[in-house]
């Protein structure tokens, strides 16, 4: 028995709608996906062919990287050495318009990675992926399935219909705070509105840079829409967002809040110290400084060492190697984000699945 | 907080001060009422002016939808006390800030009437020609430390190249003018003839925060608070500088020079690490980059310092400053906006004489040929 290592976000990858999720459709959708053959929502994020979504090694000879489980195990675990890793699914039933449709789609998207992978591999967890276009049925569906101990976090997309500390999704959060499953924002988009302010881009390469910037307005939207204050145990977990943007950004944070502090009163201390303690990172991709000084100054500059998640991104393709912890991490910080920190950002992964 | 700088090397620096002079790469002139643009428009359009105004893409057409947290952006001491807004009466703008500061030239970057986003392009280009006019007329003219840029509409290209024609040939004009949130990303084709024209007249491109292009300030939507808002003008920068490099600008123009106002430093070097890290994987996608996106970063652009970044260390607004490059900052107030940064305070961290004489005076002196 090797060590724990969580790997905090991997992604099993969906077939297709009428393949992988038709056995848990109900009659309705079932019908409805045949007929009006409803198929083909790999989202325009991560196109499976586009070298980022899969590494050459890690792609199966039939199918998309990620949707052959014995592949899977062997990469994410033999391979990367992990002991466990949280399963995110990124197929489109985020993206969905027809909130029915959304929260059928998620709903087959949970029940199937409950039926084959999670009871098929006991060292794998996964996220609830939600439909967070219609917030009650996003609780409705975690509360489905807030009883199975494997599912450990709620999935949504970076970039979404609204920023997502609007209170229009505040029910959901205390759906999740009371079930101790934190949020997880993932990069992705529903391609609602551009990727940035200044519009759409011609370049996958443009969008994927640009989601760090929405990774960091979701962050103050958060703090400033005073979710933490009214969801004191919550918290909020950036899978695939980077992570060097942090210290500059939390300085800027720190010192707007300073001069415009007076329309948000409810956020009485500094954004940054609500992010120590609030906001989570996977650390892949980490977008490193070159250097091992570099990379020292932005782990002091972030002054938390429990903010860090290790994470491979299995089967994206962030690294090459067996090794998915970035270079010059700092030992302190390595053996904290392999598990302690997984340990207590998602308080189920200790519960007996 | 040991390393913060204290009391003896504040007054080390205000010797400094004595021997060297400040360009400062923004500052905002205002017009003191919009009649002060009559004299350059046509009648149909102080008529247009008059009756329909602005039209942008904002839902209101006397303020901003995200309410500043004071008066017209301003600082509240800015008011000049003859009446009319801050940053509307010179004589007060030398008083407050020109002589005391010991400003050796001050690049005016004028916000009124915001024409890179007005909807309608004639009238853009009419209000465009006039408050070029007038900021020679009411600034260039009575003050020659303050030295005009050329406002330049980007998102009806041939009327900005034919007013960049005009106003080039006066040689009076420091840089071309276009905003960050246009209707396309600035990195786009239909904006490249302005960039040939930039480059061939030797004019820096200025970007400054701000404009109207129909988006959401962020990737996720409309924030509620002006707190976020604020802080967006960091990441449509950075989006800015993603798409220039991206879309090939720089291979295309290689003797381009781009200027970055108001989007402060912090996040550039991250932003660089981040297209670097990342460029082997999409590198297929974007033949037409022939280096690192860095390489490009540090050769083409240059960033002013406000609002700069205010970490508890000063050792680390010591690394930002040494990641981005010295040689690639310009110090710049804001002024007479309430995010104002003071010459005398806003760097507390050592800097040697040689690195305060670059931020301070002789990049800008370079870059803008001074």
């Amino acid at each position: 028995m090797s060590a724990t290592r969580i790997d905090c976000d991997i992604h099993p990858a969906v077939g297709g709608t009428r393949t992988t999720l038709l056995p848990y459709l109900d009659d309705h959708w079932k019908e409805q996906v045949v007929s009006r053959a409803i198929d083909g929502l790999d989202l325009t994020s991560y196109p499976p062919n586009m070298p980022l979504s899969g590494r050459a090694d890690w792609r199966p000879a039939n199918g998309k990287p990620g949707s052959d489980l014995a592949m899977v195990q062997r990469g994410a675990f033999d391979q990367l050495g992990s002991s466990h890793a949280i399963c995110n699914v990124l197929y489109g039933a985020q993206a969905v318009y027809d909130p029915y449709m959304a929260s059928a789609f998620c709903k087959a998207i949970n029940d199937w990675i409950a039926a084959e992978w999670l009871a098929r591999d006991l060292r794998l967890r996964a996220s609830i992926v939600v439909p967070m276009q219609a917030p009650d049925l996003a609780i409705e569906e975690i509360e489905r399935r807030a009883g199975d101990n494997r599912f450990v976090s709620v999935l949504v997309l970076a970039q979404g219909e609204s920023l997502l500390g609007r209170r229009h999704y505040w029910p959901v959060y205390r759906a999740a705070e009371k079930h101790k499953l934190p949020i997880a924002i993932h990069a992705g988009s529903q391609y609602r509105g551009a990727p940035s302010s200044i519009g759409w881009p011609s370049y996958r390469y443009e969008y994927y840079l640009a989601e760090a910037q929405a990774f960091q307005a979701q962050v103050l939207s958060l703090i400033y829409e005073g979710v933490f204050g009214k969801f004191p145990g919550l918290k909020v977990v950036l899978m695939e967002s980077g992570v060097s943007w942090l210290p500059a950004f939390m300085w800027r944070a720190n010192k707007t809040w300073r001069g415009v502090r007076v329309e948000v009163p409810w956020v009485e201390r500094e954004p940054a110290s609500i992010m120590r303690d609030h906001i989570r990172l996977t650390t892949q991709p980490f977008d490193s400084p070159p250097d091992a000084k570099g990379v020292a100054d932005i782990i002091d500059m972030i002054d938390c060492d429990k903010m860090f998640l290790f994470a491979s991104d299995y089967p994206h393709w962030q690294f090459d190697g067996d090794d998915a912890i970035p270079p010059h991490l700092p030992a302190s910080i390595v053996s904290r984000m392999c598990a302690d920190n997984p340990l207590e950002t998602f308080p189920r992964l200790s519960l007996a699945a | 907080m040991s390393d913060v700088i204290d009391r003896p090397l504040l007054e080390q620096e205000a010797t400094a001060k004595s021997r060297l002079r400040i360009i400062d790469c923004d500052i905002h002139p205002s017009l003191h009422s919009r009649a002060d643009l009559n004299p350059f428009l046509t009648k149909r359009w102080q008529e247009h002016l008059k009756s329909y105004g602005d039209h942008l893409r904002t839902p209101y057409i006397g303020t901003t939808p995200y309410p500043r947290s004071s008066p017209l952006i301003a600082r509240r001491d800015a008011w000049p006390p003859t009446g009319g807004p801050p940053g509307s009466d010179l004589a007060f703008m030398r008083k407050q800030h020109l002589d005391p500061f010991d400003v050796e030239f001050g690049i005016l970057q004028v916000l009124d009437l915001f024409i890179f986003s007005q909807q309608n392009l004639d009238f853009g280009a009419a209000i465009q020609r006039a408050i070029n006019e007038w900021q020679l007329a009411y600034w260039s003219d009575r003050d020659p430390r303050l030295k005009a840029s050329i406002l330049a509409g980007q998102d009806d290209t041939e009327a900005a190249i034919a007013e960049i024609e005009r106003c080039a040939k006066t040689g009076r004009y420091v840089q071309i003018n276009v905003c960050p949130r246009a209707n396309e990303p600035l990195g786009r084709h239909r904006y490249w003839p302005i960039y040939a024209r930039a480059e061939e007249l030797g004019l820096p491109l200025g970007i400054h925060v701000g404009g109207y292009g129909g988006h959401a300030p962020t990737g996720g939507g409309w924030p509620s608070y002006y707190a976020e808002e604020h802080q967006s003008n960091a990441h449509s920068m950075a989006a800015t500088l993603t798409s220039f490099v991206i879309e090939g600008v720089l291979e295309r123009f290689p003797r381009l020079k781009i200027v970055f106002i108001e989007g402060g430093f912090g996040w550039i070097s991250s932003a660089m690490w981040r297209m670097d890290q990342h460029f082997e994987r999409f590198r297929d996608e974007v033949p037409h980059l022939k280096r690192r996106p860095s390489e490009y970063v540090r050769e083409h652009f240059w960033f002013t310092t406000q609002p700069i970044d205010e970490p508890d260390e000063a050792r680390h607004l010591r690394s930002l400053i040494e990641w981005v490059g010295v040689d690639r900052l310009l110090f710049s107030s804001d002024y007479p906006h309430w995010d104002f940064d003071d010459p005398r305070f806003a760097f507390r961290t050592p800097l040697s004489e040689a690195e305060r004489l670059k931020i301070f005076n002789s990049n800008a002196r370079a870059l803008y040929k001074l």
